[in-house]
């Protein structure tokens, strides 16, 4: 059944498992875009990649329509994500103020160049 | 009638409290470096005369109502032969934290001894047999630890000799408290001690100590009132060893003269040789009797637990001295072990005591008692500085005079006497006659080197040691009254004596007679108070019409003496002896004081420098030296002649009469020496004895007085001429029989010697080669474990942890790039590892 795992999926309703291909994707897109990007933008976007990837997981499995799960009041999920959109948010405006110090320190944002923390 | 004890009580521990005072409100600031002002010094003595003079006036309270006709002390059996016998009042409340509660004596039956009013011939007298015991209070106030049967506790016995003692010793240490708030006024000023020399050639220069003075003549009050009360033999020692340390303090309270350090530790010292031999009576009573108490004790439950007294003279025994079943067991040990090996039981064994008892040629349980008595005798020896242990008091005399007066007539000194009379139940004739030989050895030997001491206090000191031997003299041949009344006679005369001279020396600044002369011009109420003291203790004294109170305290003793003598003498005549020497010492007595006398206050003055500058002593002192004097001239009369009556009781020797101890009445034939008899102390006051003790005593004191003016103050005979005529008499008496020299012989440098012998070989040979090989062995122990245990394998161990910890970490740094990418790259590649690793393990190991 695993080698057609992809197939199936386009033939049967929309469930948990495409939402977790999807953030499956986008986490691979981002974490892609963090290993590859020299820019520290690039790198902050990377981040949101992988973190929206993450926040599909959660509404995905939090869901009581996906899952037809009653038991569950289905806003841990949404919740859990919430909480992660903010601290996205957070993190980059440290991020953000990381970076542009950086830049008024080297004149770049390069992350190649700050390997200050090199042991 | 509690009120007797409660009332003592109070007497007693006044003193106490002032002591506490003065320690904690004077001495403890003083610790902290914080110094007493002598303004401030001055209260300490308030407080101290105060609580004294308090103690005096209990005590006397106490003991007129022991003249009061229904007095709860009342004798069961009194002189005059009115057998009355008031019931003791019920137990009283002072003790009810403890479960000893008062009780009185058993009362006995009238019994036919009591009849002496008219004279009783010797038979009859013997056939009656002893006395009953005297009334007395007894009761525990406070049990300090019971281990098994030994019950140690602080408790009372109380009949009228403790009343009498009470009166007299907080009377005269009033008085001798109100003489020193005088005398020692000295040290309420910066002190310069002109005795002390210091390697600098000056003298010592201290601060005045007037407080302190006070605070240990309290605790020396303190523990002499307690010796007089205390109910059980545990107790009396302790109180024993408090006043032998209020007494060092005291002797040694100008610490920084060498000669007072070394006096206060010759007088501990000498009275720890005496104390050697109580702690052996000690051991014996208890153990052949296991109990310290004197008096019957009865508990909470009503068992009544009998005293040494009554075990040792049981009724049954018509009060008769007899060892007790366990004297005999204790003798008897074998044949006891014997018969219990043998699966005998208690009856067995009583049975076996019982036989052994019948069996009169062995006297079984003669020997213990005889050790009991003698051991206890012997720290009566030291206290009471009698021969061969008398060498201390002399030497006290290093102490300001007011101490001297305090040790040498009430306090220390009486306090063997006293104990002698205590315990007077439970000895021995045997032990009686070793009493008395001691005290007739000790009452020549001290008088004959008084005669030739210049020192003004040490003719006193050894005119006391010789009194002293008169009071034993006498409670060995019997006379119980007669000694302990000469006790208390004695107290106020050799107060008296001692404070005068007390006042010469402040007058004149030396102790030495030879300067001295024609004082009483200056100092008229010394001289003439000294006079009367003199005149006291020569026993002077018209017979039955008029006498200072020594005369009859004196006379009571010849009494007795010619008594004892009169019944021994037909099988011993070498015991006249115990006649003819105290009338020698009699007559001795009043040369050395008559000789004291015109020495320092007849003729003309000798230093005329030291002369111009005598003075009388100021009135706190002169006053006290008068009051004294008024009881050393009436101390000894006693209103019988009166006629029967509320005054009848009145007067010391009455006042003991009430308590002569137990069974002591009756001729008492010796046991082990059958030929001995002591004989009634009663029996001696007959006409046929009366006469010619009283005229021989008079005689020999007036020869005395007679010999002492011819020499002195009329100076026909010259002193120094009869020095030269009896040379070695005079060598032997002014190096005082060679006493110290002997002892330093025969001790000390033995002593030294041995010590020194110890000291090179054993301590420094064989003790210090022991410990320095033993540190030499730890030494090189210590070396190996260094080097081999400590720098190879622990410091190694260590080392190589560090190092190795190190090049981890270097390697490891070079994983630490700093490039953001690789570390995403680590964590993709690490997380896919994970993944990896996880789905392994899903399914091979839980999966199976």
């Amino acid at each position: 059944m695993t080698p057609y795992l992809l197939a199936s999926s386009l033939t049967e309703p929309v469930g948990v498992r495409h939402f977790l291909v999807v953030g499956a994707f986008l986490f691979i897109c981002g974490v892609v875009c963090m290993a590859t990007k020299r820019n520290a933008l690039g790198i902050l976007m990377g981040i949101e990649l992988v973190l929206n990837g993450a926040n599909l997981n959660f509404i995905a499995f939090g869901s009581p329509y996906l899952r037809q799960a009653s038991e569950s009041i289905g806003l841990d999920g949404q919740l859990m994500s919430l909480f992660v959109i903010v601290l996205a948010a957070a993190e980059a405006a440290v991020a953000l103020a990381i970076a542009l110090n950086f830049y008024n320190s080297f004149n770049t944002i390069d992350v190649d160049r700050a390997d200050q923390l090199q042991g | 009638m509690d009120r007797i004890p409660l009332l003592l009580l109070v007497a007693w521990l006044l003193p106490l409290v002032s002591f506490a005072i003065i320690a904690i409100g004077y001495s403890v600031p003083q610790f902290f470096g914080i110094r007493v002002r002598y303004s401030t010094q001055k209260y300490g003595a308030y407080i101290s005369v105060a609580a004294i003079v308090a103690a005096c006036v209990l005590s006397m309270t106490a003991m007129f109502w022991c003249w009061l006709p229904n007095n709860p002390l009342k004798s069961s059996e009194e002189h005059e032969g009115h057998a009355e016998h008031t019931a003791m009042a019920s137990p009283a409340s002072v003790g009810e934290h403890t479960p000893f509660k008062l009780v009185a004596q058993e009362k006995s039956e009238p019994s036919d001894s009591a009849a002496t009013a008219t004279e009783p011939t010797e038979t009859e007298r013997t056939a009656a047999g002893s006395n009953a015991p005297p009334t007395s209070l007894t009761g525990d106030w406070y049990v300090l630890g019971q281990f098994g049967n030994l019950r140690l506790t602080i408790g009372y016995y109380i009949d009228t000799l403790t009343v009498t003692m009470f009166c007299m010793v907080s009377f005269i240490a009033s008085c001798v408290h109100i003489y020193a708030t005088g005398y020692m006024h000295d040290e309420l000023e910066d002190y310069v001690d002109h005795e002390v020399h210091l390697p600098n050639h000056e003298h010592l220069h201290r601060r005045g100590r007037f407080h302190r003075f006070f605070q240990f003549l309290s605790l020396f009050s303190f523990s002499m009132l307690g010796i007089c009360i205390s109910g059980n033999l545990a107790m009396t020692f302790v109180f024993w060893e408090l006043v032998g340390i209020s007494s060092y303090f005291l002797i040694g309270f100008y610490i920084e003269r060498h000669s007072a350090s070394t006096a206060a530790n010759k007088a501990f010292i000498v009275n720890r040789v005496g104390d050697f031999g109580m702690l052996i009576g000690l051991m014996m009573i208890w153990t052949t009797l296991g109990t310290f108490n004197f008096g019957d004790m009865k508990d909470a439950d009503g068992t009544v637990h009998p005293g040494i007294f009554s075990q040792l003279r049981l009724k049954q025994n018509n009060y008769e001295l007899a060892p007790a079943d366990g004297m005999i067991a204790f003798e008897a040990r074998a044949q006891v072990a014997e018969v219990v090996r043998n699966g005998g039981d208690d009856a067995a064994v009583k049975n076996l005591i019982t036989n052994l008892r019948n069996d009169t040629n062995a006297h079984w349980g003669q020997w213990a008692l005889l050790i009991a008595g003698v051991g206890l005798f012997c720290g009566c020896m030291g206290k009471s500085a009698q021969f061969p242990l008398h060498v201390w008091l002399p030497d006290a005399m290093e102490g300001p005079t007011p101490v001297s007066a305090l040790v040498h007539s009430a306090t220390m000194v009486a306090a063997g006497v006293f104990l002698v009379g205590r315990i007077y139940p439970m000895l021995s004739p045997e032990a009686l006659l070793v009493v008395a030989t001691i005290g007739c050895i000790t009452l020549i030997l001290a008088a004959s080197i008084a005669l030739t001491a210049v020192d003004i206090k040490r003719v006193l000191a050894y005119s006391t040691i010789s009194q002293l031997g008169f009071m034993m003299l006498a409670l060995g041949l019997g006379g119980w009254v007669a000694g302990l009344f000469h006790l208390i006679t004695h107290a106020f005369f050799k107060s008296l004596l001692f404070l005068c001279s007390g006042s010469v020396i402040h007058a004149v600044h030396t102790n030495d007679m030879r300067q001295m002369g024609g004082l009483r011009h200056k100092m008229p109420i010394t001289a003439y108070t000294m006079l009367a003291g003199c005149l006291a203790i020569a026993g002077i004294g018209i017979p039955f019409v008029f006498g200072f109170s020594g005369f009859h305290s004196k006379d009571a003793i010849v009494e007795q003496a010619i008594h004892f003598a009169r019944t021994n003498g037909g099988t011993h005549p070498w015991m006249w002896l115990y006649v003819v020497i105290p009338l020698i010492g009699a007559a001795l007595t009043s040369f050395y004081m008559f000789r004291l006398w015109y020495m320092t206050f007849a003729g003309s003055p000798r230093d005329p420098h030291k002369y111009d500058h005598a003075h009388e002593s100021p009135p706190v002192m002169a006053n006290v030296l008068i009051v004294l004097s008024i009881f050393a001239v009436c101390a000894g009369w006693s209103l019988s002649w009166v006629g029967p009556g509320v005054l009848k009781n009145f007067g010391v020797e009455s006042l003991l009469e009430q308590a002569r101890p137990i069974g002591i009445l009756g001729n008492k034939p010796g046991v082990l020496l059958s030929t001995l008899v002591i004989p009634d102390e009663h029996a001696s006051h007959a006409t046929a004895v009366k006469v010619p003790a009283g005229v021989s005593a008079i005689l020999v004191a007036l020869a005395g007085v007679l010999g002492a003016t011819i020499v002195y103050l009329w100076e026909s005979i010259s002193a120094a001429s009869l020095r030269r005529s009896m040379s070695l008499l005079y060598a032997a008496t002014w190096n005082k029989w060679w006493f110290d020299e002997l002892y330093d012989y025969l001790f000390v440098r033995p002593t030294h010697l041995i010590a020194a012998f110890i000291a090179r070989v054993l301590d420094r040979g064989i003790i210090d080669g022991i410990i320095h090989s033993l540190a030499y062995i730890v030494r090189g122990f210590a070396q190996v474990v260094g080097i081999g245990g400590d720098r190879y394998v622990i410091d190694n161990a260590v080392d190589t942890f560090a190092e190795k910890t190190w090049d981890l970490g270097l390697s490891l740094r070079s994983l630490q790039t700093g490039r953001l990418r690789q570390y995403v790259m680590f964590i993709v590649v690490g997380m896919i590892v994970l993944f990896i690793v996880a789905s392994l393990l899903v399914k091979f190991a839980v999966a199976g």
